[in-house]
């Protein structure tokens, strides 16, 4: 004999709460994560290395954190900006978790930080699961990816609240077919905002640092389609008696609050 | 490959409930999961069977449930399944819905203990 205990209960429900506090805990000294999703070859670090460098620049105090696989290479230039950067490794990990961001913020994020830029593990899969108490995910691709790329990883454009297209220079040299993506991004994630950038003629450079210090000045960020159907689903608790016919779709009480 | 550090959640949430019951062997755990949540089942359910040695799921079933992920548009009012790959597109009308129905789900549902004989 055996007896069915329910449960129902996020999968991931652990690191969704540290992660919540760790952005209520950073939101109190008055910092804000920009969490950054990529591939390997998206011009990210190119990108931070401007990015912090124009952040810094207009005297709002910045830190990184890069936690890509690559080499201590990355560090070293993002460190070249001038502002604080840690390196950490993730044993192999596919993803940072909000306990590992924590541990590592712990003893080395300056007071004062007004903006911590997170370089996560370089893939658009597993990092797309996971909250590190972010206030501002930003995922990004470089026109070389091809303008499917949205389509292949829908849950790491899908949850991302601006994206970010790199290497614009390359646009006409690659054939990128801007219309064709942002239609793609747009049917992962209606509404979100494209930016558009070049770490090498540093265009959109600026624009996009001033989006980041929007939100630093406490600008609302874009809510995703997907992060709120997530949300009704933890908050859904109708479900019929063997579990199995648990249909929480769709159940507009489950709203954010 | 997420899918270990779901399924050691999935073995975590299912054991510690499992101590609060009892604590019998426990013989199946159920999931439920969607086809946007960014899992691959088949990928879940070998992480499974690694993340569950040596705990009271050692010799539990993993019974996944698939959600489809669904949308509604609010231009004509239909519903649609959103597809692979995923579109928010409506293809009826072509406008663009911004309301996911489902298909985010990443949830143990159930576990099923057995019971201790007497
Ligand atoms: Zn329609």
């Amino acid at each position: 004999m055996c007896r069915v205990v329910d449960v129902r209960r996020a999968v991931l429900a652990k690191n969704d709460t540290l992660a919540g506090a760790l952005r209520e805990e950073l939101a109190g000294r008055g910092t804000i994560v920009v969490n950054l999703l990529s591939s390997p070859g998206s011009g990210k670090t190119a990108l931070l290395e401007r990015v912090l460098a124009h952040t810094s620049a207009r005297g709002v105090p910045t830190a990184a954190l890069t936690a890509d696989l690559a080499t201590e290479h990355d560090a070293r230039r993002l460190a070249r900006s001038g502002v604080p950067v840690r390196q950490v490794l993730t044993g192999g990990l596919c993803h940072l978790e909000a306990a590992q961001l924590r541990a590592h913020l712990e003893g080395w994020l300056p007071a004062g930080t007004r903006v911590l830029y997170v370089e996560n593990v370089g893939n658009l899969v597993c990092p797309a699961s996971y909250d590190l108490g972010e206030t501002l995910r930003i995922t990004l691709m470089s026109v070389t990816e091809g303008e499917d790329k949205p389509l292949k990883y829908p849950t790491a454009f899908g949850l991302a609240h601006l994206v970010v297209l790199t290497k614009t220079d390359l646009e006409r040299a690659v054939g990128f077919d801007r219309a064709a993506f942002v239609r793609n991004v747009t049917g992962v994630n209606p509404g979100v905002e494209i930016a558009e950038t070049s770490a090498r003629s540093g265009e959109g450079v600026e624009s996009l640092v001033d989006r980041v210090l929007a939100v630093v000045r406490g600008a609302a960020v874009h809510r995703p389609a997907m992060a709120a159907a997530a949300h009704a689903v933890a908050h859904a608790n109708t479900h019929g008696p063997d579990g199995d016919h648990a249909l929480p779709l769709g159940d507009p009480a489950g709203r954010l609050p | 490959m997420h899918e270990l550090s779901i399924a050691e959640a999935i073995v975590e949430r299912a054991a510690e409930t499992a101590r609060l019951h009892g604590g019998g062997r426990v013989t199946a755990v159920r999931v439920t999961v969607g086809e946007l949540a960014g899992v691959v089942p088949d990928a879940l359910r070998f992480s499974f069977e690694v993340a569950r040695v040596g705990t009271a799921l050692e010799t539990a079933r993993l019974v996944v449930r698939d959600v489809p992920a669904r949308a509604r548009c609010a231009p004509c009012g239909g519903e649609f399944a959103v597809g692979s790959p995923p579109s928010m597109w409506c293809p009826r009308c072509d406008g663009l819905s911004r309301e996911l129905l489902g298909g985010r789900e990443l949830e143990v549902t159930a576990i099923e203990l057995e019971e201790a004989s007497g």
